[in-house]
């Protein structure tokens, strides 16, 4: 009897250790805002996308995927101390999504130190992948400078030579408006003015009137989320847009064209990298997404998708998460993934993939909900993201 | 062209009328938040979340009852002044006899809950509410572009604002109101409800605030997080106004409105903290506030 639980107990000790060697188990951390003003735009939706990644990627290949989340409240200093406690206690292996490009910027930091891995989908900054780039981190969806060049160069060649920015007052509204300013003046435009509004604010008409009173031809809107929404039904009461001045909406989502409703956002021109009705794989993603949430995806949830996908690819090719390896494959090996198409990582951390200029459609003619966008042109992606020489990162030089 | 202070005089101008404008959403917050604290006593924290109530039963009423804008402007403030009425029966009158921090805990945390559910339900990108067919458009005032909503807004608040103030300070029903908070055992000796008179001024209360909600609906996204927004700048002004005062806070509610306006011209980084700035100084100067009676 003994003889046999020997036996048994050595058996069962084995067939543990064996798995041990062919289970590689990763946690995954999505840290976002989850009550505030992105929490529609990222959330428990990227959340659920990288829900949806890790069950894609498969569960026969060896790697068991945990995902856990957390609410950073746009503060710093709340995710930075999320971050370090789950890399240093509770055996987090990746942080993904990360918007509000203060709190990213500060999850780098950690990142780089505690050297885990850090795959960000939701910041803005072009930092991310300039002067702060690290060896840890993949900037997935977009940038400042991507949505500038975008955006803002679609509305310097068609006309807007002066411009007034409206700045949300924190490190991303200044990066965008550093980006944005950039292009016009490259193109010849000019700069008249611009004006820092609170974060998070709900009246915009103050600033509106500024940029009214300055007479620029372009208003240029460096904020996001709940702010854009608020400054573009202002604008649309003051009657900007029937004088004669244009809003460039510099960083929009869908979500927010969905929440303002096409009598007021018809007609605006932006830039995104992904929409939910670009192809029949988007729309695919698209539908069993919103079957989970009832809504269509951002191009950040989308990117968190992605992200999380090719990390998990790369963790297989290598056969282990050690960090080092796993992002020297994820830079080496192409991506390719339903909802970006194929695309490399570049040795600065940025993705690059194709880009969009979408026109708001007019009510007219829009099929339902979430019909919002049609296509103005496509930006090949190695035009649609700085050239690897111009950000200033360290580890290309 | 001559300018003052470094501004032009047009611009000038526009800022005072855009700070009269939110001034009229922070008198009539605030002077809900002054009737309730000044008669019952509690520091009404789920008014925030009353008054994103109010936007999202307008749109609500639109929507699924096709009610326009102006049905929604008399109905909203009776269905949510009744949600306060109900509230008030349930919760808030067991705390009467018990410490303000009751109170102000029990209503921030039904502002949380309520809070939470619209966020759920409806997420937090904001629902379209259009500005009614008849108050679109605007006016040319030389200076700036007036749209006419925000024109209707500054009246619209004048108008329930001082109507409010007369009735409780000149009124038999005011009276009534005022005596009772003072000395209910005696009001009550006279043959007056008073528990029922508390109540309905809770409701009443609850009323201003969604109906500064319907007003708000057209011009800010409808958002569960409006409330949230606005309730701490709306509480610096009823304690700048003096707890309680009702003459305090309207006068306070647009003072403080086009403080934040000029501020928004001169300093625009600084007008989110102007107020509290504001607050300190009059707390230093006065601690029971511009109106307030000291204690």
């Amino acid at each position: 009897m003994r003889k046999t639980g020997f036996i048994v107990a050595s058996l069962a000790g084995l067939l543990m250790a064996g798995t041990a060697f062919a289970q590689t188990a990763v946690k995954i951390g999505v840290l976002n805002d989850r009550s505030g003003i992105y929490a529609d735009i990222t959330g428990e939706g990227s959340a659920v996308a990288a829900q949806m990644a890790a069950e894609d990627f498969g569960t026969d290949k060896g790697i068991t995927v945990e995902v856990v989340s957390a609410d950073h409240q746009n503060k710093p200093d709340v995710g930075s101390n999320i971050a370090r406690q789950w890399y240093d206690t509770e055996g987090v292996d990746v942080i993904a999504d990360v918007p509000t490009s203060s709190v990213a910027l500060a999850v780098n930091d950690i990142t780089r130190e505690k050297n885990k891995i850090f795959l960000n989908s939701g910041a803005a900054t072009s930092d991310l992948t300039g002067a702060k780039c690290s060896p840890n981190t993949v900037h997935w969806t977009y940038d400042t400078w991507q949505l500038a060049h975008g955006t803002g160069g679609a509305m310097v060649a068609a006309g807007g030579k002066t411009w007034f920015f409206l700045t949300a007052d924190y490190a991303f509204g200044h990066a965008l408006e550093r980006d944005t300013s950039a292009v016009v003046k490259e193109a010849g435009g000019e700069v008249i003015g611009s004006v820092k509004t609170p974060f998070p604010g709900t009246d915009f008409s103050s600033f509106l009137l500024q940029a009214q009173a300055s007479g620029a031809q372009v208003i240029g809107l460096a904020n996001a989320g709940g702010d854009t929404v608020n400054s573009m039904k202002q604008a649309a009461e003051f009657g900007i847009t029937q004088g004669g001045q244009a809003i460039a909406g510099l960083l929009v989502f869908v979500n927010d064209i969905h929440a303002l409703g096409l009598d007021v956002a018809q007609g605006l021109v932006l830039t995104e990298t992904f929409y939910w009705d670009l192809n029949d794989k988007t729309r695919e993603w698209s539908a069993r997404f919103e079957e989970k949430t009832g809504k269509k995806p951002s191009m950040i949830q989308a990117g968190v998708y992605a992200s999380v996908l090719h990390y998990l690819k790369a963790v297989e090719a290598v056969g282990s998460k050690d960090p080092e390896a796993v992002m020297a494959k994820m830079k080496e090996m192409p991506t390719d993934d339903p909802l970006f198409g194929q695309g490399v990582v570049r040795a600065d951390g940025r993705k690059t993939h194709d880009a969009y200029l979408f026109r708001v459609k007019k009510p007219e003619d829009s099929t339902g909900p979430w019909d919002l966008y049609e296509t103005v042109a496509t930006i090949p992606a190695d035009k649609a993201f700085r050239p690897l020489a111009d950000g200033g990162c360290p580890l290309v030089q | 062209m001559f300018e003052l202070l470094g501004i032009p005089p047009q611009a000038l101008f526009g800022q005072l009328l855009l700070g009269l404008i939110n001034g009229s959403f922070y008198a009539l917050l605030s002077l809900g938040l002054a009737i309730i604290f000044g008669l019952l006593n509690i520091i009404n924290f789920t008014h925030g979340a009353q008054y994103m109530m109010g936007a999202f039963v307008a749109w609500m009423l639109l929507n699924y009852a096709g009610i326009p804008y102006w049905g929604a402007l008399l109905l909203v403030p009776v269905i949510v002044g009744i949600t306060g009425v109900v509230l008030e029966r349930l919760l808030i009158s067991r705390l009467y006899h018990l410490d303000h921090l009751y109170g102000l805990l029990l209503t921030f945390g039904l502002a949380l809950i309520i809070t939470g559910v619209f966020r759920n339900q409806y997420g937090i990108s904001g629902l379209p509410y259009a500005i009614p067919g008849q108050l679109s458009g605007g006016q040319n005032l030389g200076f700036m572009f007036l749209p006419n909503y925000r024109g209707w807004v500054v009246v619209a608040s004048l108008v329930v604002c001082l109507g409010t103030w007369f009735v409780i300070e000149k009124t038999r029903l005011g009276a009534y109101l005022r005596a009772a908070t003072e000395n209910p055992t005696m009001v009550g000796a006279f043959g007056i409800n008073v528990p029922r008179l508390i109540t309905l001024t809770y409701g009443f209360g609850v009323g201003l605030a969604a109906f500064a909600g319907v007003l708000a609906a057209p011009i800010y996204s409808v958002n569960p997080n409006m409330g949230a927004d606005v309730i701490i700048v709306v509480f610096a002004v009823v304690v700048i106004g003096g707890m309680g005062s009702i003459l305090g806070s309207i006068l306070t509610g647009f003072g403080l409105g086009l403080v934040e306006g000029l501020t928004r011209v001169f300093y625009p980084e600084g007008s989110a903290v102007v107020i509290f700035v504001i607050m300190a100084i009059v707390l230093l100067v006065k601690p029971a506030g511009l109106f307030g009676r000291e204690a």
